[in-house]
């Protein structure tokens, strides 16, 4: 027997692509805007998200049959930072380091719609092992989109690439810079991460027409 | 067994039990890990002020490295000779001065009463070292920092950090490159306590001007720079009679 079912991978790969959250659902976008400006802030994002998405979704699953409906979505908030605030204590003990660069993304998480989005649409109604998949896909989802916006803004804004200078030094003009290249300070500011996120979803949706809406 | 989860007694009990046993994993967490948080609060103020006098692992142009965590102690306790609190014109020796809550301070100047302001004197290599905490506000939360002076009110260095500043932009303030470029400005304009402004435009990227009391800003960080450059200000100038007293005219 497989380990997945071609049901099951597809929970993970749909959001990968054709069901991406952030291009397709237009989800997360808050913090894709946020902290796309270095590369290293979006890996560990991505990290933190996979981390409290597939724990989540399986709590939240395991505790779908109780959870009364009135007071779900209070439910949810309460799982989601509950696990959050256990994972920032524990690093803080132990990983005082980490901890330190992690700890602005804590408020990130709590409010990212694409955790309660899950919750809500898909780990309330489906087994822990699915949601599991769930939660695991839409986070790598979520992750690739953050890797690639801060990948190009990183480049073009500031000329590094996880803080290592990939394009030569733009003050004593060598590599690059000496041909007269400049950075773009504009990449930097988060509208340009809208601009990116654009001109993915552009992509993508002429790569696949069915993606389009009809009007 | 059916349980009916429409009911609003069910919805009571069920939001009753979810709060007693959050609250009390949580509690139980928070208790249990407390020591060990300020333990490393406490190596990290340590490893900040040392830093801050240059007394660090940075190689090249890298990153920030600190005197590793199971050696701090030590350093700490060979480069830091005296620690002092300056309270009004009383000013006493407490080797737990570099303990005091700037924020607590701070709210306690707010209430009429006299701030207590910890200093610190470091020698390294025969030099005297004046280190200043600091505290301000960023674009989010609070930043904080210290500044290491010598006796002609020059910068020897910084350290600043941050609780929530945005990375990539005005977290960028604990990078080297920013710290770096204030090694060496003067916080003196004349004889007023100016402090150091970070500066659009100043036409200086390279910061090799090392008498404008000014560096470089980062671009996209403006309100996180305007606090830096507040937060020194504000804090030397707290400091002044004191700085006044020692300074090399």
């Amino acid at each position: 027997m497989a380990l997945l079912t071609k049901k099951d991978a597809s929970l993970i790969l749909d959001p990968l692509a054709d069901n991406n959250p952030i291009t397709i659902q237009v989800l997360g976008i808050c913090s894709a805007l946020a902290i796309t400006a270095e590369l290293k802030a979006s890996v560990v994002m991505a990290i933190s998200v996979l981390f409290v998405l597939g724990i989540g979704n399986v709590v939240i699953s395991l505790l779908r049959n109780i959870i009364p409906s009135k007071i779900r979505i209070i439910v949810q908030l309460i799982v989601v930072a509950t696990l959050v605030i256990i994972v920032d204590q524990v690093l803080k003990a132990f990983a005082y380091e980490l901890s330190k660069t992690l700890s602005v993304f804590v408020g990130l998480i709590i409010t990212n719609c694409i955790i309660m989005g899950r919750f809500e649409a898909f780990a309330l109604g489906n087994g822990p092992w699915k949601s599991f998949l769930d939660g695991i896909g839409n986070a790598l989802g979520y992750g690739i989109i953050l890797i690639i916006v801060g990948f190009f803004r990183e480049l073009l804004g500031s000329g590094t690439l996880f803080g290592f200078p990939v394009l030569g030094n733009p003050i004593s003009k060598t590599g690059l810079y000496a041909t007269g290249y400049e950075n773009n300070g504009f990449m930097i500011i988060p509208p340009a991460a809208l601009i990116v996120v654009g001109i993915i979803i552009w992509i993508q949706r002429s790569k696949n027409k069915a993606l389009i809406e009809d009007n | 067994m059916a349980i009916n989860t429409e009911k609003n007694s069910y919805t009571v009990i069920f939001a009753t039990l979810m709060v007693i046993v959050v609250g009390t994993v949580l509690a139980f967490l928070a208790s249990s890990l407390s020591d060990k948080i300020k333990e490393n609060e406490r190596l990290e103020k340590q490893q900040n002020i040392l830093y801050a006098m240059g007394i660090n692992q940075n190689k090249g142009e890298g990153n920030v490295s600190f005197i590793p965590t199971d050696q701090v102690a030590g350093e700490f306790s060979k480069y830091i000779k005296e620690q002092l609190i300056i309270e009004g014109d009383k000013i006493t020796k407490d080797d737990q001065a570099y303990l005091i809550d700037l924020k607590k301070q701070a709210t306690a100047a707010k209430n009429g009463e006299t701030r207590k302001l910890p200093l610190f004197i470091g020698n390294k290599d025969g030099s005297q070292f004046y280190i200043i905490p600091m505290r301000g506000k960023g674009l989010w939360d609070a930043i904080w920092g210290f500044v290491a002076l010598d006796d002609k009110m020059v910068v020897q260095g910084v350290y600043f950090d941050h609780a929530a500043e945005t990375p990539g932009l005005g977290a960028n303030i604990k990078q080297r490159y920013f710290m770096d470029d204030f090694s060496g400005e003067s916080i003196l304009d004349g004889t007023k306590y100016a402090g150091i402004a970070v500066a659009k435009g100043n036409n200086d990227p390279l910061n090799q001007i090392k008498d404008d009391n000014e560096v470089d800003a980062l671009a996209g960080a403006t309100i996180t720079g305007n606090g830096v450059s507040a937060m020194i200000s504000e804090s030397v100038n707290m400091y002044r009679d004191y700085l006044e007293t020692i300074r090399v005219k």
